[in-house]
């Protein structure tokens, strides 16, 4: 229980057995990007052709903002009782946290888009003519790059007035390139196109992003 | 020392007047363009100004992170040496793509390694704090500007206002990442200030080669730069824009100079009334 990976099992345990419990996160998120999806549908309007190029964008500026509603709540719940405090007199690795909030974070994030997908095939009429696993090679890295940023910039913003704001004004500027790289590669791979330069731009930017913020995580933690 | 910001004033006035002489009316009228291409002698020494002082506010807040342990102090200085050693070399032992100079890639070996090591033995650990608000600031003007006079020069040659072209884009990305570096600073609480903004500008500084590939994929409408290549530009017009440049510098060194006298002042103000403060017996908070 006590090594590093022990600690992450434990935090990542407790905190999806908090969300199972209340569904708090997965809830808000859902209800989100159904109305951004909604929304979405009836300002365009769009054909079976036109949907392949705008589907990329809608879908992940869909899921990016969805993604804010919990990245926000992500360390919510660690200060109301100064638990944030308690992890940090104690010897347990910061890392350790990091990596349990993200796992988390991208657990909630991958369910969310497994619910919605379905959802947009089925408002925007879409049928890929690329391999449908890149889709999900794409999904997997997108999100990562999405929720290792924003965890770790969710940490910095508690430590600032109205952190709510403060999320989306820091994560957004960063997360462009992969932003990019998420929605191209998507309208690539549904209109039958190669997209390896985005993913390797996707792998590039998820590994040094990750080991940036894993070894800044603990100064962050710390600031005082 | 004393009257080394006074003389600097008075060589700036007499740079920037000179330069916008020899802008306006010096420099040969540019044969299809017209008068319009004379704004490219505020448009490009305002861009390389911006990108030099995003440069140094990295490189600042490097410093302000690893120097409270003498151990990264010491790993960091070793990889900024190394660094620009690795790209002097590069200069003469790789081949370089077509229209980079091998001076060019020598000078910006030399220019990450002096500028780093310049800095560290300039200022110690909690002046880096301010050199880095400092450069952020007054770059994210300068990047303004260039954002501004790119427009107005786009409309009559290219009959549009905007593209979103490679060079285009990516400054008006790195202006949203130093503009959100402004906002944490702005937003955050006093105390921790320095670190959080530090360790935004370095990941936003390692966010600046994945704008440029990722916009690279698209096409390019923008001309391509004049100094690579070398022969496409009159030599009366280089000179020029290089007078141009050095006047901005000369502005931005001003500028800067000044905004982080106001700014050390300012924090030795507010320290005074925190110690007031505590020494008081009334315990009156100012």
């Amino acid at each position: 229980m006590s090594t590093p990976t022990g600690i992450t099992r434990a935090t990542l345990h407790k905190d999806l057995r908090l969300e199972w419990r209340s569904k708090d996160a997965i809830n808000s998120m859902l209800f989100f990007s159904l109305l951004v999806v909604v929304v979405f549908s009836f300002s365009f309007d769009p054909s079976a052709e036109e949907s392949r190029q705008i589907a990329g964008g809608l879908i992940w500026v869909a899921f990016l903002f969805a993604a804010v509603v919990a990245l926000n709540q992500t360390w919510a719940r660690e200060i109301r009782n100064q638990v944030l405090d308690a992890y940090r007199v104690s010897p347990a690795p910061p890392n350790s946290l990091f990596l349990a909030k993200t796992l988390g974070n991208f657990i909630f994030v991958i369910v969310l888009e497994a619910l919605m997908t379905p959802l947009f095939i089925a408002f925007y009429r879409l049928r890929s003519l690329g391999p449908v696993w890149q889709l999900l090679l794409v999904a997997v890295l997108g999100t990562w790059a999405l929720v290792v940023n924003g965890t770790f910039f969710a940490a910095m913003s508690l430590r600032t007035r109205s952190r709510e704001i403060m999320l989306p004004l820091l994560l957004f500027p960063i997360s462009i390139p992969a932003l990019l790289a998420m929605v191209q590669s998507t309208t690539a791979i549904l209109s039958g196109e190669g997209a390896r330069f985005w993913i390797v731009l996707l792998v590039t930017y998820d590994l040094v992003f990750t080991t940036v913020c894993l070894l800044l995580f603990e100064t962050v933690l710390n600031a005082e | 020392m004393k009257h080394a910001f006074p003389i600097l004033g008075v060589v700036t006035a007499i740079l920037l007047s000179f330069a916008l002489y020899e802008a306006l009316i010096g420099a040969p009228t540019e044969q299809t363009m017209g008068d319009v291409q004379r704004i490219f002698y505020y448009h490009v020494p305002s861009a390389w100004t911006a990108f030099t002082l995003f440069f140094i506010n990295f490189i600042a807040s490097v410093q302000y992170l690893v120097r409270s342990s003498s151990s990264a102090d010491r790993v960091a200085s070793y990889v900024a040496g190394g660094v620009g050693l690795v790209v002097f070399a590069a200069a003469f032992f790789v081949p370089l793509p077509m229209g980079i100079r091998p001076s060019a890639v020598a000078t910006t070996g030399l220019l990450i390694a002096g500028l780093y090591f310049l800095i560290r033995s300039l200022f110690s650990q909690p002046a880096t704090d301010v050199l880095a608000l400092v450069s952020a600031e007054v770059g994210v003007v300068f990047c303004t500007v260039v954002l501004v006079t790119g427009p107005i020069w786009a409309r009559p040659v290219w009959g549009i206002w905007w593209t979103w072209d490679m060079r285009l884009t990516s400054t008006l990305v790195l202006w949203l990442i130093y503009v959100s570096y402004l906002f944490l600073r702005r937003f955050s609480s006093s105390g921790q200030t320095p670190l959080l903004a530090a360790v935004l500008a370095v990941l936003g500084a390692l966010c600046v080669p994945f704008v440029y590939f990722s916009i690279w994929f698209f096409r390019t409408q923008h001309p391509q730069p004049v100094m690579g290549d070398g022969g496409s530009i009159d030599p009366r017009m280089l000179n020029v824009l290089l007078l141009n440049w050095l006047a901005f510098s000369c502005f931005a060194l001003l500028v800067c100079w000044s905004r982080y006298r106001l700014e050390t002042l300012q924090r030795e103000v507010d320290q005074a009334h925190a110690l007031e403060s505590l020494l008081d017996p009334r315990g009156s908070v100012r």
